[in-house]
């Protein structure tokens, strides 16, 4: 073996660890599959808005592939444009987590004294509400929006971002390469960023494919309780507050954004899992 | 001297890791220091490279004290200690390439640019007998003899004149080690590091220190030529290590007297009265229980032991008693 | 017959990179009131070998073939039921790490007195009373004031000898050692050591201990197999093995010994252990061996009578006694 493919090597054996367990793959294909509705999926389809009052809870018909709703409006326009919201919503409030979350964690962790105490505390209490309750609270104090919910939900996550961060500090500043780095004079700066901060990176990976999932389900909530995205806007969660008062008539429009919810999440997750086994680079020969 | 150690202590909490312990190493001297766990040998390494504070004494370094000096002050001293950790896996940064680990202190110190950090990483790996290929692997890549290596090639990249080597062969086979102790052995000789080589394993510093000092509970109760101490061990404790660790010679070995220790290491928590070793020293008398012995060499030969039994015509025999 | 035989044994996991072999082909015998040591170095197969007596390797991935008799009673087909009842009562286990070993909530006492409770069916009283002569028989001083304590209250030797204890609570037949004193300081091995050899004297337990440690082999053990890449290289008694040693890998481990230093040098053992997912037709040592000829590389040695009660694997043996 030569250097220079030493480490796509690497890379190639991560991905053939990957690759031949059937769990994390379906994560990924739904996964990718999310992606493509949310990302190509509002190119393809009608405005989500145009109402067509000849065919209001419409069947799944040849023009419109999953009904429409009471409005008439097209059920798969409004799940594409969904998925968009939904992507937005788990992807921003989970890089928010993470990018206030990720600094007070390693600060808190790397320094303890005084600061680790109190942060501990706080991320105890806060931990203590369930995360929907809390992203509740803070979303009826901030306001129903897209950016209301991004926000509610990114702090939602912050404690549990902070306690994993920490925790992982905590384990990384013990072993010898800190120690070695320390002897040799290096600074704070360069040990946080050169030999914490990367190393604790697989578990934070595994953790927000873990996060988005939730702030996935986290903006449904909100949204179907009035919280969150406020209707005309298409968003999962409002097509099921909507589809409830006509479950009898066009169960479809409940079934479709529930399942798509289900799929989502459930991508999500068993992606996670998957990068959970092969992402740490002491693992596995 | 390279390094002067003067009465340290360190305590973490209640626990008396180390208890007044003072010892020096001299200019391409081998120094082993061998205790037990608890013993308060790894402290002793920790002080030196100030990874944790002493809480009292001095700790001097080519006449320089640096018991106090601020991290910032520390620093272009650190180019003349380096250490090398027991443990081969959690040792190196995994993260990093093996040429990134070895040259780290170079551009630290920023004593060499990158062409001349590359150049002078291809020596070290060289000297350590590591391929030029394993420059860009990662430290899983590599076997635990291999990652011992690049741990030898990093802390001595700087030549630095002393090194601190904890353990650095215990988490090895036998085959391993062999070939690691050789390595450590050839370097030494060759670059003229001095070195304070903490272990458990007398084996291993017979083998290569020139002088060994034993420690027991936070304290050094021996110091010695090695051959003087294998020969003529003087502390109880000392001669009850000897005898306990067994040699592969099934004859030679089911013949030897051995020096069986009653009850446990006390815990450095609440340290006996006295002499430290009493509770569990074959020969204790009144005063061993009262009186903490001082070291000292009454033959002045440079071989003190810490014992009230030992005088200048008398050597204490713990096998005796069985 | 003897007491516990282990016929063409060979165990290997499967593992995502394939079929890793542990142990290929090994054969060995054990008589009542025997120490056995198995020792070379990690990945060597020795503690797979072992643990394949009592069946405690993981049976999804583990792929078994040979034979393993107690007492002539084939183990290896034996109904997980039964063999529930062979373990602790005629095979057990000492393991390396006592820090792990002992359940932190209950007394030392109460986890002794269970197994005897639970095994031998023994009242409470008879329990604890049996419990604390256990104690006593490991060297625990207090034994009875010992009883009443929790396993942190203890040190790291005092807890190995409470395993012990618990190991030979119910009189096992085969007390399997696995590195029983390589967590444990000098001062301490020697006396977990005596603990062993007492067992065998008194109990007639045989032992089969594992170990890296050839200080250890030479001190307690009656025969030794030494293993590498899966197999066994050589087995002889100890007093053979130590003076006459025919396989180079064994000569090769006793030279590296850091007291075996030679001017100022140890004898180094070059290259590596060959990777366990592979099985080529040669003697699994050649490409480290100082003897090695063309034969070594055509087929593989089989393990072959060198002398009385000493058998090594190599066409190109030394060290005639």
């Amino acid at each position: 073996m030569t250097d220079a493919i030493a480490v796509p090597l690497r890379r190639a054996r991560m991905w053939r660890r990957f690759r031949r367990r059937p769990m994390p793959m379906t994560g990924l294909v739904l996964v990718a599959g999310f992606l493509l509705l949310a990302l190509v999926g509002p190119l393809v389809t009608g405005d989500p808005a145009q109402q067509d009052y000849l065919a209001t809870l419409a069947p799944p018909s040849a023009a419109h592939p999953m009904g429409t709703d009471d409005l008439g409006r097209d059920a798969f326009a409004r799940i594409a444009h969904g998925a968009q919201v939904s992507l937005q919503a788990g992807v921003l409030s989970t890089a928010l987590a993470m990018a206030v979350g990720i600094p007070i964690g390693l600060v808190a962790g790397f320094y303890r004294r005084w600061l680790d105490p109190i942060v501990m505390r706080l991320v105890d209490v806060t931990l203590a509400f369930p995360f929907l309750v809390f992203a509740v609270g803070l979303a009826a104090i901030i306001g129903p929006s897209l950016k209301g919910v991004v926000l509610a939900l990114g702090f939602a996550q912050l404690p549990a971002v902070i306690r994993i961060t920490r925790g992982e500090v905590l384990a990384i500043r013990e072993m010898d390469y800190v120690a070695a780095a320390v002897a040799d004079g290096a600074g704070d700066a360069h040990i946080i960023f050169r030999y914490v901060l990367p190393n604790c990176a697989s578990p934070l990976i595994v953790q927000a494919t873990v996060a988005i999932p939730t702030a996935i389900i986290g903006e449904s909530t909100l949204s179907f309780l009035g919280l969150g995205v406020q209707p005309p806007t298409p968003s999962w969660g409002v097509m099921l507050t909507t589809a409830q008062q006509y479950l009898g008539d066009a169960p479809w429009l409940a079934i479709w954004p529930g399942v798509m919810i289900a799929l989502a999440t459930l991508g999500f997750n068993l992606l996670g899992d998957g990068l959970r086994d092969v992402l740490d680079p002491r693992s596995g020969p | 001297m390279i390094l002067k150690i003067d009465n340290l202590v360190k305590h973490y909490g209640p626990v008396r890791a180390v208890d007044g312990l003072s010892l020096e190493i001299g200019e391409g001297e081998v120094l082993g220091l061998v205790g037990e766990s608890g013993s308060g040998k790894s402290t002793v390494g920790k002080c030196v490279l100030r990874l944790t504070e002493p809480t009292s004494g001095t700790i001097e370094l080519g006449g320089r004290d640096i018991t106090h000096l601020s991290r910032r002050a520390l620093r272009p001293l650190r180019r003349d200690v380096h250490m090398v950790f027991q443990d081969p896996y959690s040792s190196l940064n995994p993260r990093f390439t093996i040429e990134r680990i070895v040259g780290e202190p170079l551009l630290r110190h920023k004593v060499a640019d990158r062409r001349e950090t590359s150049r002078r990483v291809s020596e070290m790996l060289e000297k350590v007998g590591l391929r030029q290929e394993m420059r860009s692997r990662f430290p899983h890549e590599l076997s635990g003899g291999q990652r011992q290596r690049v741990g030898l090639a990093r802390a001595l990249i700087l030549e630095p004149k002393l090194v601190v080597a904890d353990e650095p062969v215990s988490a090895l086979d036998v085959s391993v080690q062999a070939s690691v102790l050789n390595l450590i052995t050839d370097l030494q000789k060759d670059m003229g590091f001095s070195c304070l080589f903490i272990t458990h394993d007398l084996s291993v510093v017979e083998f290569l220190a020139d002088r060994i000092a034993v420690m027991y509970l936070g304290r050094i109760v021996e110091s010695g030529p090695t051959e003087e101490i294998f020969a003529g061990p003087r502390h109880p404790y000392t001669q009850a290590l000897l005898s306990a660790a067994p040699v592969a010679d099934p004859v030679r070995q089911r013949e030897r007297r051995r020096i069986v220790l009653g009850g446990d290491v006390p815990s450095p928590l609440d340290p006996p009265s006295g002499c430290r070793f009493h509770t569990r020293c074959p020969l204790a008398y009144d005063e061993c229980r009262s009186v903490e012995p001082a070291l000292h060499d009454p033959r002045g030969n440079g071989h003190p032991a810490a014992c009230h039994l030992v005088t200048a015509d008398r050597v204490p025999d713990a096998a005796a008693t069985r | 017959m003897s007491l516990l035989e282990i016929t063409d044994l060979s165990v290997g996991f499967d593992t995502e990179d394939g079929l890793v072999q542990a142990v290929r082909d090994i054969s060995l015998t054990l008589d009542e009131g025997e120490i056995l040591a198995l020792c070379g170095e990690s990945g060597c197969g020795k503690s797979v070998t072992a643990m394949s007596v009592p069946r405690l390797l993981p049976p999804d991935t583990t792929r078994l073939s040979g034979s393993v008799k107690l007492d002539g009673r084939e183990l290896t087909t034996l109904p997980e039921a039964e063999m529930r009842q062979v373990r602790g009562k005629s095979v057990s286990v000492v393991f390396q790490e006592p820090m792990t070993s002992l359940n932190p909530s209950f007394t030392v006492g109460y986890q002794i007195a269970e197994v005897l409770r639970r095994h031998e069916k023994l009242s409470r009283r008879d329990a604890d009373r049996r419990a604390t002569e256990l104690l006593e028989l490991v060297g625990i001083p207090a034994a009875a004031r010992r009883m009443k304590e929790y396993p942190h209250q203890l040190s790291g030797g005092m807890r190995q000898r409470v395993m012990i204890a618990i190991a030979v609570a119910c009189q096992p037949r085969v007390l399997i050692a696995d590195e029983p004193t390589t967590a444990l300081d000098v001062t301490i091995q020697a006396g977990v050591l005596d603990v062993f050899r007492d067992l065998r004297d008194r109990l007639g337990t045989a032992i089969i201990l594992i170990t890296h440690d050839l200080g250890v082999v030479a001190d307690i053990a009656d025969r030794a197999v030494v293993m590498y890449a899966g197999r066994a290289v050589e087995q002889a008694t100890v007093a053979e093995l130590f003076a006459a040693p025919r396989h180079p890998y064994t000569l090769g481990l006793m030279n590296a010994l850091p007291s075996a230093a030679v001017d100022g040098r140890l004898a180094e053992i070059p290259g590596m252990v060959p990777s366990p997912l592979s099985d080529p037709d040669e003697c699994a040592f050649h490409d480290r061996c100082p003897r090695v000829q063309t034969d070594c590389r055509m087929s593989r040695p089989p393990l072959v009578r060198q002398g009385e009660e000493h058998l090594a694997a190599c066409f190109h043996p030394g060290g005639q006694s």
